[in-house]
């Protein structure tokens, strides 16, 4: 017994100094365990605690003025007497800018996600990477600044060309991609290779005179425009797609970087080429994360406030007609900032919570396209995982 | 020896103590928030009065609101204002305590701006009434060229926005949905000068020549129409102290009625009340 005793004793003596320095161990353990629950749940009951005192605030507009003002009627008077709280035509600007800037930054940051990763060699994504990046570092006031004072009369005064070299810049590749690839399609189960060869060069023509024939009079009826104001939707949407963009690039491109070697080489090695692999393999894959980037991205977009406040122009109507980018709008965040500092209790309640509503309506927003894409990523992974 | 040390810091924070309060009770600070309108008077006032008697002032620029909010929380000396306090925020100052006083320490007059490329000279102020109700939409409406216009207003924040609404808007016409809103007069001067079809105001010591003021009601805004009331768009400017005003904020406050005071006044482009 007293031999077998020892025995262990020795034994466990080569992993285990002493008893007493094990029990430090544990509680050195549950320590570390406790502070990090300790801040993690910090981090939670912030949240909570953001989300109950605003609605707290914004409870009694909706006793004081129903929902129905707010939600469906244009007229914000909130200043005048009688008041009008109806936010119908601000809820759209604000849907308006964020979609605007999505439209902008989703194709250009996946695209540039793609080149980074896939395309460009290590050398040059080594510099590229933190260029992109820095842009998240300037910070939202001087983005302001920037479209109040330099694009909004570079609008006024070059609007319409502006617009004309943006079109061609943007749509004349794909149209040429979109010939090339239709044309070879449409000639493709031709048997006699004379035939197919003429008919592949008709095409090719024809298709290119109906392409240029669209670019030509599109950029004439653009660069007709006249932009009246430069404060507008558009100005509010390309600066905030800027701010979007480093977001999106960089965590879309580490979800692709995830995508790992085995996939890409195993795509290769069944013979696709490197435009089959990206389409059809590394897209897929990284599908999960390309939604997060994309709804971070759109997530800054809507929160944005200052870029909103200095180059939106604020006027609180729904433009006409409704896709107008070229007329000012105001949004959620804007008003908040904008009317903050009169509204106080002093200056009549409903006033003062009418903001808070109007910030529970964007948390409530932000937290059901987090969840949304919460699902749509899980249910993504389970797709992939073949479950 | 810790004895020696713990004499050492008592001394050095008596010392500290002492020569604190002697700077504090020698020159003071006075604290300044409200109106962008008032606040170029108020930093020329400052700046003056710093090297008077050597006392700092801070100005801050946040509207007549948050001038009328910081005093009845108390983290004001004094409030400017471009507009007299309404009775809400008077009833808020009781409740808590304040006593708001007004004084008056320069006129204002109001200029409506266009672009200087806008062949439009002069405007009534049922027509700028008009353009602000979106009743008039085009230039060529009234007299000018044919494009469309745009209307830019101040925040619902400001002084300078309640007095257009009183003077030009009155009761009961709301301003146009579209007009487009900017937060300061330096943030209008600049849309306006930048905009050809744009028109705005802002406060007469704003204008220069980046911009064209208009004649209202066939009166040029200037100083001696301000001050013998023919230009239709002026007003008083304020600043308010709790409790009539006593000491050094009671020296700031009659700067206006000094010689040196109008000097400062109708060199920044405003008028004199006294």
């Amino acid at each position: 017994m007293s031999s077998e005793d020892t025995a262990r004793q020795v034994r466990s003596s080569a992993f285990v100094v002493s008893a007493r320095k094990r029990k430090l161990q544990k509680i050195s353990k549950m320590a570390g365990e406790s502070t990090l629950l300790l801040i993690a749940s910090f981090v939670a009951v912030v949240v909570l605690f953001i989300f109950f005192f605003v609605a707290r605030d914004a409870v009694p507009f909706f006793q004081i003025r129903g929902f129905s003002e707010f939600f469906t009627s244009t007229n914000w008077y909130p200043a005048d007497d009688p008041p009008g709280f109806g936010s119908l035509a601000i809820i759209y600007g604000s849907l308006m800018v964020t979609v605007g800037s999505a439209l902008i930054a989703i194709p250009m940051g996946i695209t540039a996600a793609i080149c980074l990763s896939d395309v460009l060699p290590f050398s040059v994504r080594q510099y590229v990477k933190p260029i992109i990046e820095m842009l998240a570092a300037i910070p939202s006031v001087a983005f302001g600044f920037f479209a109040l004072v330099i694009l909004a009369p570079l609008l006024q005064n070059f609007g319409g060309p502006i617009l004309m070299w943006t079109w061609w810049l943007i749509v004349s590749p794909f149209l040429l991609l979109a010939i090339i690839v239709v044309s070879e399609l449409l000639t493709a189960n031709i048997a006699s290779e004379k035939k197919r060869k003429i008919l592949h060069a008709t095409s090719l023509g024809v298709f290119g005179l109906i392409a240029l024939a669209l670019l030509f009079f599109v950029g004439r009826k653009l660069q007709g425009i006249e932009i009246l104001t430069g404060t507008n939707a558009l100005n509010v949407s390309i600066i905030l797609s800027f701010m979007a963009l480093p977001t999106i690039v960089s965590v879309s491109e580490d979800a692709l970087q995830a995508v790992g070697r085995e996939l890409r080489e195993g795509s290769y090695a069944l013979g696709a080429t490197r435009a089959e692999t990206i389409v059809k393999t590394i897209l897929p894959a990284a599908s999960s994360g390309i939604l997060a980037a994309v709804i971070l991205g759109i997530m800054r977009s809507l929160g944005e406030t200052m870029v909103v406040w200095m180059a939106s122009g604020n006027s609180s109507h729904i433009p006409d007609p409704w896709f107008n980018y070229l007329e000012s709008v105001r949004t959620l965040t804007a008003t908040i900032a904008g009317d903050m500092g009169e509204a106080d209790q002093v200056t009549g309640s409903a006033r003062f919570h009418v903001l808070f509503a109007m910030g529970l309506l964007l948390l409530v927003i932000s937290f059901v396209s987090n969840f949304i894409s919460e699902r749509i990523i899980v249910r993504q992974r389970k797709v992939l995982s073949g479950q | 020896m810790i004895m020696k040390h713990f004499r050492k810091i008592l001394l050095s924070a008596a010392l500290f103590g002492l020569m604190s309060s002697g700077t504090a009770s020698a020159a003071g600070k006075l604290v300044l928030d409200g109106s962008t309108t008032v606040g170029p008077i108020a930093k020329a006032f400052a700046s003056h009065f710093y090297k008077e008697t050597g006392t700092q002032v801070t100005v801050s620029e946040s509207g007549s609101g948050n001038g009328a909010k910081s005093l009845i929380n108390k983290t004001c000396d004094i409030a400017d204002m471009s507009r007299p306090m309404k009775d809400n925020e008077l009833a808020a100052a009781r409740s808590k305590g304040v006593n708001p006083v007004e004084h008056v320490v320069a006129l204002d007059g109001l200029a409506m701006v266009v672009h200087p490329s806008n062949r439009v000279n002069a405007l009534s102020k049922a027509q700028v009434r008009g353009i602000y109700m979106g009743k008039y939409t085009n230039w060529s409406q009234i007299g000018g060229p044919n494009a469309p216009i745009i209307m830019i207003q101040r925040e619902s924040n400001s002084g300078t926005q309640d007095s257009f609404k009183e003077l030009v808007m009155g009761k009961d016409n709301p301003i146009s949905k579209r007009t487009e809103t900017q937060s300061s007069n330096g943030a209008i001067k600049s849309r306006v000068a930048s905009t050809p079809a744009a028109i705005g105001f802002i406060g007469l010591g704003f204008v220069d020549n980046s911009v064209k003021a208009l004649l209202i009601d066939g009166v040029d805004p200037d100083a001696k129409t301000v001050k013998n009331g023919t230009y239709p768009l002026h007003r008083p400017l304020f600043m308010y102290t709790n409790g009539q005003a006593t000491g050094s904020v009671k020296q700031f406050i009659d700067l206006p009625k000094t010689a040196e005071g109008k000097k400062i006044i109708s060199e920044i482009g405003f008028v004199n009340y006294y």
